[in-house]
């Protein structure tokens, strides 16, 4: 089933009877090529990069619940390319220049929408931070301009331009950044790699890695064995969990992200806003709704859901910014499980164990990466050599000293 | 959640700060080596379940607590203090 305005309208005239399943609901074989654990969007999108792009068709992703029940199917949709560090700023580039095809190359609605970025500035070291980060983003490729305090108010009249502890001074503005339909990116991506003969096995847990003389056989499954010449882990905030199953210990704590929408208003927000220094950020979904959220929890978690004295912190760094946000009634909160790395930056890379691969660290950040992500996993899983733009991302990197710290933070997870 | 303070009582976590797993208080010896000491700083066991942790109270009586905790549920098992587990382990 092909996707397009005749095949819209022809439905529609004809009593939407047309439209079958997105894809198939196989049964596990007994063994596959490539073997990727999680069904999450990278997982996903690495799927189907690897048939696409590397001509992998003996490959199936194994999901222990639904496709897209993770952080895909959780996060605040927002995509960007705005990082300082070299190690990091070409690869969130990549990623950037794969969303803005990917509905043409996925053939599915997935909503992509640049309308842009602003993260507020309210002092002269943040506008000197922003500067360099800004000058950092245009010369790996990417956009950037600065805004002065008018320049901000122009676009954004019903900010507290005032706020005594952070007056807005300026801004950093990623044009081509944006938001897009979370679910619809793991769906598009999904619908594609099946459409190439990868089989998408879901309620499937993987419970166990099967390793000989160093290399990995294949999987243990809530459904069987299935094996495999190589297996791509990609399970985000259970990262650990998985690859403790190898007898890994990973530099990643799992952390407990929360966000909130808002009932659906009328059209009032039309770009993205953060304001790190409130830890607040928001953008308003296509719906209506005021999507927003703050910091992580800031203590293991496994549990999907955070607590109050974050809920009232996010709502206070709302308050302080957009004061009229105060009479919009809170529709639903929900939280998601970040693998939080201890550099703030992500693992693509080969293991200690031979034919056994981690994609893993994402932290908060990992929606905007999913394209960049899964093709640069496939290229890792499919040629054995890093994608030049994931070349930084080492699991070795913590011992040899080379960490992507953007914050500066150091290995304290709940700061990054 | 409550912290249940050794000395102080029920006392609500925002109180603290967090540090993460509770094997930090064993910090490898200065002559161990750099790896024992990559791991020391980098690796985690990160458990899904139950998880001995360090808590500060910072907006309190500024000791280091180790909570007891499920990271699963966020249920609070203890609380003791970390001298009292440092000086256990010595
Ligand atoms: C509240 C919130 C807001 C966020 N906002 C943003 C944002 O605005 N921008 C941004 O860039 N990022 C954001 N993120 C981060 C982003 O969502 C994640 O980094 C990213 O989705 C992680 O990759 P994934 O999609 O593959 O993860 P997931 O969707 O979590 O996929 C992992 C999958 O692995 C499966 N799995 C786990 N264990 C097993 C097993 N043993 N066997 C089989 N399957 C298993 C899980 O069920 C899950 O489906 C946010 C996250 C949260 C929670």
């Amino acid at each position: 089933m092909k996707f397009s305005g005749f095949k819209v309208v022809k439905e529609a005239l004809t009593g939407h009877r047309g439209w079958g399943p997105l894809w198939r609901d196989p049964e596990p074989q007994a063994a596959y090529d490539i073997i990727v654990v999680g069904g999450g969007g990278h997982g996903l999108a690495t799927a189907f990069y690897l048939a696409k792009e590397f001509g992998q068709a003996r490959v199936a992703v194994l999901e222990k619940g639904w496709l897209g029940s993770g952080n895909i199917g959780r996060n605040t949709t927002i995509i960007r390319s705005n990082y300082l560090l070299p190690g990091n700023e070409p690869f969130y580039e990549f990623s950037m220049k794969l969303w803005e095809n990917l509905e043409q190359e996925t053939n599915f609605n997935s909503m992509v929408s640049q309308r842009g970025i602003i993260n507020l500035i309210h002092t002269d070291a943040q506008r000197d931070a922003y500067r360099r980060r800004g000058n950092a983003m245009r010369l790996a490729g990417a956009d950037a301009e600065l805004l002065d305090r008018e320049g901000v108010r122009a676009r954004l009249p019903y900010l507290n331009f005032d706020n005594a502890r952070f007056p807005i001074k300026g801004g950093l503005m990623q044009a081509r950044a944006g938001t897009a339909r979370h679910d619809g990116v793991a769906w598009g991506y999904a619908r594609g790699a099946d459409q190439r003969g990868v089989d998408l096995i879901q309620n499937c847990e993987v419970t166990g890695l099967r390793i000989e003389n160093g290399a990995v056989q294949g999987v243990e499954t809530t459904r069987g064995f299935i094996g495999a010449k190589k297996v791509g882990v990609a399970v985000a905030g259970s990262s650990s969990r998985v690859m403790s199953m190898a007898g890994m210990r990973l530099p990643i704590e799992s952390h407990v992200l929360q966000a909130f929408v808002s009932e659906g208003l009328k059209p009032l927000i039309d770009t993205v806003i953060t304001f790190g220094a409130g830890h607040f950020y928001i953008s308003q979904s296509d719906k209506g709704g005021l999507v927003f959220g703050g910091d992580i929890d800031g203590y293991n978690s496994y549990a999907q859901r955070g607590n109050l004295p974050v809920i009232e912190d996010v709502a206070e760094g709302g308050m302080a910014l957009m004061p009229m946000i105060g009479r919009a009634r809170l529709l639903r909160a929900w939280g998601g499980v970040m693998d939080m790395s201890m550099d703030g930056s992500p693992i693509i890379d080969r293991t200690p164990v031979e034919g056994l691969y981690l994609n893993a660290g994402w932290c908060y950040g990992g929606f905007k990466a999913t394209p960049a992500s899964g093709y640069a996993f496939a290229h890792l899983l499919a040629t054995d050599r890093p994608h030049e733009t994931a070349a930084a991302y080492r699991l070795d990197r913590f011992a040899r000293g080379h960490l992507i710290d953007e914050k500066g933070a150091g290995a304290q997870p709940n700061l990054h | 959640m409550l912290i249940p303070h050794p000395l102080l009582g029920l006392r609500d976590a925002q109180e603290f700060t967090y540090l993460g797993d509770a094997a930090l208080i064993g910090r490898p010896a200065p002559e161990a080596g750099e790896a024992a000491f990559c791991d020391y700083v980098f690796l985690r066991d990160n458990p899904a379940g139950i998880h001995r942790e360090l808590w500060f109270h910072e907006q309190g009586d500024r000791s280091w607590l180790v909570v007891t905790r499920n990271t699963l549920t966020h249920e609070i098992l203890g609380a003791e203090l970390a001298t009292d587990v440092a000086r256990r382990s010595a």
